[in-house]
């Protein structure tokens, strides 16, 4: 008797996981976005300053929704037509394996494991990850010269905090937040002496303290950007591309950097060749 | 279900659930001890401990635990400048965030431990008490040896309630970078995205494994304990 319970208890586990690994693969036949759709809903981050940001009054600024726009507007779709999303940084392959955005342009690090669910048009953006110290801060020039005692701070899970731990110093003690702005505000008040992620972020934070906070400027590392979109959908992918190639053609690429991060000091970085 | 990534060294994942285990007991501990204190405060004569019993459970059971752990560290510890490592330790960050998270939990857990005592207070009948001061005996000896002892023993099975909520809520911990369980979930979904659901399951099976003999072992002893009226 109890054996058959136990038993029925693990089918019902199995049959419990077999539905959730189902809802993963609804739907993977789709319509391709190069097919002229009517709306679009894109994933961004709704955090980030700079890059994608929700404003109190429900708009939304930065260099990855004008990256959206514009190839939402290649795609044939209006600017009224589409949605935005928040898409956070550990939700993105679910939401374009379920269909539940069309695209993501949410600082979406291209990587081969990510490659194995997901398709990456672009890159749109080379960004390199770099330090955020106090602007009377001269110690920090670099990767290289964080010793121990030092105090770094990144948001919890991230790649840039583990690669810090792994190439550079494993004696600096990590600090990790859920958001970068708690790291900004621990910078400020002097309980850790740098924070580190991707130099357009932030450029963002330093664009918010000017004066107070400095970018380092020595990016050691490359982190190419990209618009993931479905795995199935290689004519989406062509067009999205297409759109890219086209963005950094014509001048609009530079002009949106320039509008959203320029602010802060940031160098406009080399335009990137699309690869994917 | 892609399970590779068990395999990785990087991935200490017993490891990371020991410290989930390690905040558990010392939250418990510590909400055990404060959260009695609490109960005797709102059931005192004093109508100063009375208020500040009532006004200490309602403001901290009302606040998201969220919001407390990160004002732990980002308000008293960052800005107010309340350590609790040397601050040379090389693993002050470390020890700092574990012992502000274990504070912060204490704070929050110790609330659903005082109203829980309190029910039990409610379950001693008033007799007891009357007779108790009928003999001679303190407020404080009146509760301490005659009150609680029976109150405690009525009480077993909601404290075991709030102990496997306090075990899932050390999660919330991660928040200002404790390396508990869910921490290192982040990190495993940040690098194995191609294996998220393996990564969900693995951690959820660890918390079952945590609360379900809480619960089993809890509800034998409230079984054992509870005085038969």
């Amino acid at each position: 008797m109890k054996l058959r319970k136990s038993a029925i208890a693990l089918l019902s586990v199995v049959l419990l996981a077999q539905t959730l690994s189902a809802c993963g693969k609804k739907d993977s036949k789709g319509n391709s976005l190069a097919d002229k759709p009517n709306k679009l809903t894109v994933g961004i981050k709704f955090d980030q300053p700079g890059l994608g940001l929700k404003a109190p009054d429900g708009t939304f600024k930065g260099f990855d929704v004008d990256v959206a726009k514009y190839i939402a507007k290649e795609l044939g779709v209006k600017e009224g037509d589409i949605t935005f999303k928040e898409s956070k940084s550990a939700e993105r392959e679910n939401l374009i394996e379920k269909g539940e955005v069309d695209y993501i342009v949410a600082t979406y690090s291209i990587t081969d494991v990510r490659k194995e669910k997901v398709a990456f048009a672009g890159p749109y953006f080379v960004a390199h990850q770099d330090l955020l110290v106090k602007s009377s801060n001269t110690k920090i020039t670099g990767p290289e010269s964080l010793t121990g005692n030092m105090k770094l701070c990144s948001v919890k899970g991230s790649t840039p905090a583990q690669k810090i731990k792994d190439k550079y110093s494993k004696a600096v003690q990590l600090q990790e937040y859920g958001t970068y702005s708690d790291c900004v505000d621990a910078l400020l008040s002097g309980a850790v002496d740098a924070v580190t992620t991707d130099d357009v972020i932030l450029a963002g934070y330093a664009a918010q303290h000017p004066g107070d906070l400095k970018v380092i400027g020595k990016g050691f590392s490359d982190e190419h950007y990209g618009v993931g979109l479905k795995k199935t959908d290689t004519k989406g992918k062509t067009a999205i591309n297409a759109a890219i190639t086209k963005m950094i053609g014509d001048g609009s690429w530079e002009a949106a950097l320039q509008k959203n991060v320029g602010p802060s000091g940031y160098k406009i970085p080399a335009k990137p060749a699309v690869t994917e | 279900m892609n399970f590779d990534f068990l395999s990785n060294p990087d991935y200490d994942i017993l490891g990371a659930f020991w410290v989930t285990v390690q905040l558990t007991l010392l939250a418990a501990a510590g909400s055990m001890i404060w959260g009695t204190i609490l109960a005797a405060m709102r059931v005192s004569p004093v109508p100063l401990m009375r208020g500040f019993g009532t006004a200490y459970v309602n403001i901290f059971r009302n606040t998201p635990l969220t919001l407390i752990l990160i004002a732990m560290s980002v308000v008293l510890s960052n800005k107010l400048g309340l350590v609790l490592a040397s601050k040379s330790s090389p693993t002050f960050i470390k020890d700092n965030n574990f012992r502000l998270a274990v504070l912060g939990l204490v704070i929050y857990t110790s609330t659903f431990v005082c109203e829980s005592i309190r029910s039990g207070i409610n379950t001693v009948p008033a007799g007891q008490a009357e007779a108790a001061r009928a003999i001679g005996l303190r407020f404080s000896q009146v509760l301490w040896i005659v009150i609680l002892p029976q109150a405690l023993r009525s009480v077993v099975a909601p404290l075991a309630s709030v102990l496997i909520a306090l075990t899932k809520n050390t999660t919330v911990a991660s928040a200002i970078g404790v390396a508990e369980a869910s921490l290192l979930m982040s990190t495993m979904v940040e690098n194995e995205s191609d294996a998220l659901l393996g990564v969900f399951s693995i951690f959820a099976l660890g918390f079952v494994v945590l609360t379900l003999p809480t619960g089993l072992l809890l509800g034998w002893v409230a079984n054992k304990a509870t005085v038969k009226r």
